[in-house]
């Protein structure tokens, strides 16, 4: 599938900014006064910039709201309810840790719960799609959620949680790279199951449909130089995992949550690239992709 | 609406007969031509350039197909739409715009609502849908929702524009939930097939298998192979045969 950048700086930095607000809504740690502003301020901006930069990659961006109506079926327009209602959910929360208003903390927990439950929806739009193998399996979900707590628990969470949640979330990406590179064929496509030609005999393109490219070729059959996939592959696992685990760990707190974050955001970034370039769609069979 | 309707009252379809199609791709050209007009255009892009792009509705492949022990053959195959029963193209549409049409189950967009997310196309294992790049909204088969039900065409123009078009009648159109229709009994009698059905889709559309050929017969100059020459042309060939 096709990297668009808009879509990979959305998912990581409102996954970054989500977990961030899951952790101030659970409260660790407590905040308050000017550095509540500032920290709520960075998880809000965090997350709604993200939010924003997904609508650059949209044909048309003026009817977004359109979104919101398709609740009952589409994981996206759950994922834009889930959003609004986080952060509708946090924002007295966040006044009240600025302001030192004493609102109960369980407003809080519900709005770390809407947090997780928007990464989930987003997790969930790709990992609902059985035309990519790769994609179609529960450690989907489970890579965004752990990405996005990592990210918010290294920015402010307690510095231990913050190692373990980025060496949880480098462990979930291999075991998805491991998972994912077998998947196109344990899903079994073929095609001769696509074309149905199965029954007949043994297909194999003789001529393309068209010799030039087209919306399903650049969207869909994106392909990857595989040397380039293997070395951004260890550059994801190194700097969303092992850098950020070691400065959280060994430097002094300001400059190793900065330095962690920093090589979270390139690991991650760098997984959610992979993520889509390394996803096959089954529609490329008909262009005699994948053998 | 992008839950699906429950029931659909007609499910009209294409049933595409691949022993027939000679890969002219006419049906291309004619689905091209009908949808590219008026307020409903099918945009390209540098079309006279270095490296033109385009929006088509239909794509016919041309695939070699080795088969056990006889020749080979060339296999044309269109590909669009087909109209699943339970399209995940529908569901997954957040804005609405993608619908299944309860009364004949017609699977449309409509294009005022689409946010060209491309969601939809990503669902469908098919190919089925192509962004248009100008108009920044998705594009797919109608079935020619705007000529089957067209009391201004004569009724022999009444079915989809690569139907109507298609030479060699490798494509039919009717209601395929109806066993009495045409369709269906070409279905039933050719043995009709649905695309990647372990994908849940439910396709509408069926494509009918090729015939398999028998085995190549001997060519009609074959006995002249073989036959002794006699004279000087005789002895030429003992002699060569020496050398």
């Amino acid at each position: 599938m096709h990297p668009a950048p808009s879509v990979i700086l959305f998912t990581v930095l409102s996954g970054a900014g989500f977990g961030l607000l899951v952790c101030l809504g659970l409260g660790l740690p407590a905040v308050s006064g000017w550095f509540a502003f500032a920290a709520w301020g960075f998880g809000y901006a965090l997350a709604v910039g993200g939010l924003m930069a997904s609508t650059f990659h949209l044909g048309h961006p003026e009817r977004a709201l359109l979104a919101f109506t398709q609740w009952r079926s589409s994981w996206l327009s759950r994922e834009a309810w889930a959003a609004v209602a986080t952060l509708l959910t946090l924002a007295p929360m966040a006044l009240s840790d600025w302001l030192g208003l004493g609102l109960p903390q369980v407003v809080g927990w519900a709005g770390a719960g809407l947090a997780l439950a928007t990464v989930y929806c987003t997790a969930m739009i790709y990992a609902q799609l059985k035309t990519v193998p790769r994609w179609h399996h529960w450690l989907t979900p489970l890579l965004f959620l752990t990405i996005a707590a990592a990210g918010g628990a290294i920015l402010a969470g307690p510095l231990a949680l913050g190692a373990l949640l980025a060496l949880l979330s480098g462990a979930v990406l291999f075991a998805a790279f491991l998972r994912g590179d077998t998947a196109f064929q344990a899903a079994g496509q073929t095609l001769g199951k696509a074309t149905g030609l199965d029954r007949l005999g043994h297909p194999s393109v003789f001529e393309p449909a068209h010799t030039a490219g087209n919306y399903l070729l650049r969207e869909m059959i994106f392909t990857v130089g595989r040397r380039h996939a293997a070395r951004l592959r260890r550059i994801a696992l190194v700097a969303l995992a092992a850098l950020p685990a070691l400065a959280l760990l060994l430097l002094p707190e300001i400059a190793g949550r900065v330095l962690a974050f920093l090589s979270y955001l390139i690991g991650a970034m760098s997984a959610r690239w992979l993520f889509f370039a390394e996803a096959e769609h089954v529609v490329g069979l008909y262009y005699g992709r994948h053998g | 609406m992008t839950c699906l309707p429950g029931k659909v009252d007609k499910t009209l379809g294409l049933v595409i007969d691949l022993d027939t199609c000679v890969g002219c791709q006419a049906c291309v050209t004619a689905c091209k031509g009908w949808n590219d007009k008026g307020d409903g255009l099918l945009s390209d892009q540098d079309a006279y350039g270095a490296s033109p792009s385009g929006t088509f509705l239909n794509r016919v492949h041309s695939y070699q197909v080795d088969v056990p022990a006889a020749p080979p053959q060339i296999i044309n195959f269109p590909r669009s739409c087909l109209h699943c029963a339970d399209a995940p193209c529908v569901t997954v549409c957040p804005t609405g715009a993608s619908y299944k049409r309860a009364e004949d189950g017609i699977v449309l967009v409509n294009e005022d609502a689409c946010i060209g997310c491309g969601l939809c196309a990503w669902a469908c294992p098919y190919g089925a849908r192509e962004m248009d790049a100008d108009a920044g909204v998705m594009k797919k088969c109608t079935l020619c929702v705007d000529r089957i039900y067209n009391d201004e065409l004569p009724p022999e123009d009444r079915e989809p524009a690569c139907v109507r078009t298609c030479p060699t009648g490798a494509r039919h159109f009717g209601d395929l939930s109806d066993p009495e229709s045409a369709v269906s009994q070409l279905v039933a009698a050719r043995g009709g097939f649905a695309l990647m059905p372990e994908l849940g889709t439910k396709p509408v559309n069926r494509y009918l298998p090729p015939r398999r050929k028998g085995a190549v017969a001997a060519g009609p100059l074959m006995p002249l192979v073989d036959q002794a020459a006699t004279g000087i042309a005789g002895w030429l060939d003992r002699l060569l045969g020496k050398i």
